[in-house]
């Protein structure tokens, strides 16, 4: 929520705002709009649309002490701007409810889930990034040799393969069928972060390299030819410039800033991706915590899950534009 | 910059064979590439296990023929289920409905995010801001997390599920479909039955849908391949069809503890499911390269002429 908090600047009179502090203002003045509107969304949705909550968590046939009961958990009893103002007011105030599933405080439930699944994205989003990078410039630099090719066709192939099945294939090679080097599953006592049994993180972090590097790559690659056939790569190029200091000081900063937003969309999709992966190798994250709770229609945890997810999407959203605007020289200067 | 078309640019389209549909042509032209045609056998391939599946398969696939996890033999050739079923005869009839509702989910988010993306682009005034402004909203939510919210509140119902996967592709397409029609706006033969008095409901379906085939085929072939993967992947997670029907998403999670005793159980959906993503995906590539005519995305395409070198 740090990205979003930053207060739109006012416009100076008289001179242009900064480019950078006029975007992120806008950028955070419309993030937090949605932000609202999609609190408000998912706060209808489940509160209001399907009839009674109440009946909806408990089931036909609930008897009426245990339905009124719920009711009052839910505040059902209160007027619907009441209720939304309730539970909003909990969510910058911690105060979530509890869980119906167990009884359970939200917040207790979610943090230590919150921090796995950070754990997971983070290390992906680096080690993705780096290879990623990495591999989409030597296949610019090497364009139409072997490399290229090799990397380009697999890339393409490797783009389309739900997580899940990338998943499933990597337990099969290393911890069930052909070898057996890694967990299969990867299980943490309830208290202890991801970070204690690190062999735990390598096929959950692996599967979603692989899924986010063709992506990175890709762009990459494009965005890396495109500068290396360009006027001012030409021109250093004249001027007698090492190919090395080319490649590293003219051609790689402008490639980036294409890649840049590329890498925002993959953490955007590593939001929804860990759902499916934290389900296969029953990693306990966020994602694996959603799937349980919309199993037994736990309504107050999957409305602070989503709620997260979506806040995270719309940061994401403003830090890979600002970063991407950053990243690119000839922006940087007020016009 | 090396002659980036614009991400869409109707002039690129292939040269139309006399007498055909454009979109026939193009698909024709795309077969006719290797990659194109690399493509499109791996997904026919699979469509035709699929459709064909339930009339050969030797068995009926709900019958606990053989033993648990039982190892392939001449009468079970991919062996055993985790509760002794044919995993052949599951295979064969497994697929069928997933493509079906992949079909399905797509054609609802390409036709809502292209009436939504002309609407926003071609009328004046307050539609544009309300659409794209709810296309953010929705944006916001993974897609996965999006169909698993309203399964959440409505029941894992199987029309549900296509509709909230079709629902989730809209915004994406919503976006492209804009962005290429307010550049065919203003084109001329637009202008022309503008001045000629055609309303702008004509307009659109008449004169500026007809040009929108390049991006709404890559968009197509894009967001049927998302389909697939999302749609297998709540069948995976358990927001499928109910427990005995067969399903490729569905056999991979049930029989992936067996893994060390019949590992084909797994083994085949999942060949099956990504073979038939790299077929779609791969084929929609070569669309993308017959059409626009560059070795990239129409996204790419949009973020590279966005921050290319050449927009000072």
């Amino acid at each position: 929520m740090a990205t979003a908090s930053v207060p739109a600047l006012p416009a100076v009179s008289g001179r242009e705002a900064h480019p950078i502090l006029d975007l992120v203002g806008r950028r955070a003045a419309i993030g937090i709009v949605t932000l609202f509107v999609v609190s408000a969304v998912v706060f209808l949705a489940t509160q209001v649309l399907p009839g009674n909550a109440a009946l909806a968590v408990l089931g036909r046939g609930a008897n009426p002490a245990r339905l009124r009961a719920t009711e009052l958990q839910l505040h059902l009893n209160r007027g619907l701007f009441d209720q939304y103002w309730i539970w909003l007011s909990g969510l910058f105030t911690g105060k979530l409810g509890t869980s119906l599933a167990n009884g359970q405080p939200v917040w207790g439930l979610i943090e230590p889930r919150l921090i796995n699944s950070a754990v997971l994205v983070i290390a992906t989003g680096v080690i993705g990034t780096v290879i990623g990078v990495a591999l989409g410039a030597i296949a610019a630099l090497r364009k139409d040799g072997w490399f290229d090719h090799v990397t380009s066709v697999a890339a393409l192939a490797v783009t389309s393969l739900p997580e899940f099945v990338v998943a499933i294939g990597l337990i099969i090679l290393f911890s069930t069928v052909v070898l057996h080097l890694l967990p299969a599953v990867s299980l943490l006592p309830p208290g202890t972060y991801a970070w204690s049994q690190p062999e735990l993180l390598v096929l959950p972090v692996a599967t979603l390299v692989i899924v986010i590097v063709p992506y990175i790559f890709r762009m990459m690659r494009a965005a890396m030819i495109e500068a290396l056939e360009s006027d001012y790569v030409e021109m250093a190029r004249l001027k007698g410039v090492p190919e090395w200091r080319i490649v590293l000081t003219h051609a790689l900063p402008n490639a980036m800033a294409p890649t840049i937003q590329v890498i925002g969309l993959n953490f955007l999709y590593l939001a929804g991706g860990v759902v499916l992966v934290e389900y296969v190798f029953n990693y306990p994250g966020i994602g694996q915590g959603l799937v349980f709770a919309v199993e037994n229609r736990d309504i107050p945890v999957i409305q602070f899950i989503v709620v997260t997810l979506a806040a995270f999407y719309v940061c994401v959203n403003i830090a890979s534009d600002v970063v991407a605007l950053l990243a690119t020289p000839r922006r940087r200067i007020p016009r | 910059m090396t002659g980036i078309a614009p991400a869409v640019s109707p002039e690129a389209a292939p040269p139309a064979r006399t007498g055909r549909h454009p979109w026939l042509s193009v698909l024709w032209s795309t077969a006719r590439t290797p990659r194109g045609a690399a493509g499109l056998t791996m997904a026919l391939l699979v469509v035709l296990v699929a459709v064909i599946g339930p009339a050969v398969s030797p068995h009926s696939p709900n019958d606990l023929a053989t033993l648990t996890f039982a190892k392939p033999s001449g009468q079970f050739p991919l062996g055993g289920d985790f509760l002794g079923r044919d995993v052949l005869s599951r295979v064969l009839n497994g697929g069928w409905l997933l493509l079906l509702m992949a079909v399905a989910a797509t054609a609802i988010g390409i036709a809502a995010g292209a009436a939504a993306g002309m609407t926003a682009a071609y009328l004046p005034g307050p539609p544009d801001g309300i659409i794209m402004r709810t296309v953010d909203v929705i944006l916001a939510f993974p897609q996965l997390v999006f169909a698993l919210l309203l399964l959440s509140l409505l029941g894992p119902k199987l029309w549900l599920i296509v509709l909230a996967v079709g629902l989730s592709h809209a915004p994406a397409v919503a976006r492209v479909i804009r962005s290429a029609t307010l550049d065919i706006a203003e084109r001329d033969y637009v202008k022309v039955a503008e001045l000629q008095g055609m309303r702008p409901a004509k307009v659109m379906t008449k004169e500026i849908l007809p040009n929108l085939i390049s991006p709404l085929m890559v968009e197509a072939g894009l967001r049927l391949t998302y389909s697939i993967v999302i749609i297998a992947g709540l069948a995976f997670l358990g927001f499928g069809q109910p427990p005995p029907t067969a399903n490729w998403g569905t056999m991979i999670n049930e029989n992936r503890i067996g893994l060390q005793l019949n590992p084909w159980a797994v083994i085949a959906p999942a060949v099956l499911i990504a073979l038939l993503t790299i077929g779609t995906n791969t084929f929609t590539d070569a669309v993308a390269r017959v059409t626009i005519g560059v070795d990239r995305r129409p996204e790419e395409a949009a973020l590279l002429d966005d921050l290319g070198p050449e927009q000072a």
